[in-house]
């Protein structure tokens, strides 16, 4: 596995994605959106494992599983707890599906109407029309 | 070797995107002299409502550091062109942030309750006619209808649902505004203020405003605070002549920094 060195731009992390649910008026429950890839980029970015388990109980994990295969990533638990934040592979992993797997083009699908909200140059745009105010 | 805050001329720039001004120094000079503090505090989640050239989130990261330092900075503004600017300028100071174009936090809101630790806003706070609230481009970046305060009343309760216990809010707003009113409704949401910087010119004054949860003080507020409608009339009318151009702040701008 290999990390592409670029341009310092980054773009969509998993952690945004895991925060982002759909805001459509009558839409009961909007997360996780599915993710539709056009084109992934993988950045070495800092590892903070007191980050790491700071932002853990935030997370929605199988959101962020099912993100992450989307991404092409697979190597996370399926199910993960606490306890597991004492191994530094865990750490590892989680670090990697949570901010180093970057969404540069595709489009994030409302999981109950399947409307898109794109995503250009790493920028999700979550702009509703009118009738969907 | 990086600087202390965002300089302009790596800030980007657009003609349909609000142009760093007193109010985005007067804001970056409060996170600034509150850096003590603010490192101390060790907050992980960091956001920007509107954060149109990408200055004051650029600056916060700078002054907070990124990863490495445990903290995560993400940034909204209603302004496509303001969300491309904001990514260039980030680029161009080495720092990052997510930044997603949406309507304050519409889409993050449900998920980020709670979860923010830091929140800056410099919103749009011109009195204006209430038609010119909302009509995006440009004058998204200053229109704020009545007495300046729609979209700051807009974003308020937002900022309630997305600070954490621990959260800081800071905000930028003119006398025309009523910020003791502002901290008024505040404080009955259990929130204690300060303005933490005051800055003034000749036709108005900038009042930098940071909010915190405070768990001692809970209840309505008695009425210190009364809401004054004197000599404002007289203010607004002289705001909305200079409201046409963006150069409202901006009277003694060489932009040289």
């Amino acid at each position: 596995r290999e990390n592409e060195q670029r341009a310092r731009k980054r773009k969509m992390r998993l952690l945004t994605h895991n925060m982002l649910s759909s805001n459509i008026k009558g839409v009961a429950n909007g997360f996780p959106l599915r993710i539709e890839v056009e084109k992934v980029v993988e950045k070495q970015v800092d590892f903070n494992a007191d980050f790491l388990k700071n932002m853990f109980a935030k997370i929605e994990w199988k959101a962020l599983v099912d993100a992450s295969r989307s991404m092409g990533y697979s190597e996370l638990p399926g199910d993960a707890n606490p306890a597991m934040l004492d191994s530094d592979d865990f750490l590892q992993k989680f670090h990697h599906a949570l901010l180093e797997l970057h969404l540069e083009e595709g489009a994030l699908v409302c999981p109950e109407t399947g409307r898109k909200f794109p995503v250009n140059k790493g920028i999700p745009n979550m702009l509703l029309h009118e009738d969907e105010v | 070797m990086p600087s202390r805050t965002a300089q302009i001329r790596f800030v980007s720039s657009h003609p349909e995107v609000y142009e760093p001004c007193d109010d985005s120094f007067a804001l970056v000079d409060a996170l600034l002299a509150d850096r003590t503090n603010l490192l101390e505090h060790r907050p992980t989640l960091c956001m920007e409502i509107g954060c149109g050239s990408g200055y004051i989130i650029t600056s916060l990261a700078l002054i907070l550091g990124q990863e490495a330092n445990g903290a995560y900075y993400m940034a909204t503004d209603i302004n496509p062109h303001a969300v491309k600017v904001t990514r260039e300028t980030l680029d161009a100071h080495g720092v990052d942030a997510e930044l997603i174009t949406t309507d304050i936090a519409s889409g993050l809101a449900r998920r980020l309750a709670g979860l923010v630790d830091v929140i800056v806003v410099n919103p749009p706070y011109v009195p204006t006619p209430e038609e010119e609230v909302g009509r995006g481009g440009i004058a998204s970046a200053w229109a704020g209808g009545e007495n300046g305060r729609s979209v700051i009343d807009k974003i308020l309760p937002i900022a309630d649902i997305l600070l954490s216990d621990k959260g800081w809010l800071y905000m930028v707003t003119l006398t025309a505004n009523s910020p003791s009113d502002i901290c008024r409704q505040m404080r009955q949401k259990g929130y204690a203020s300060r303005i933490v910087l005051q800055r003034s010119t000749e036709e108005e004054s900038l009042h930098i405003v940071k909010f915190w949860r405070d768990f001692d003080t809970q209840g309505a507020a008695s009425d210190i605070y009364s809401v004054k409608k004197t000599g404002h009339a007289n203010l607004v009318e002289s705001l909305l002549s200079q409201c046409s151009q963006l150069s409202f702040w901006r009277h003694n701008n060489g932009n040289s920094s």
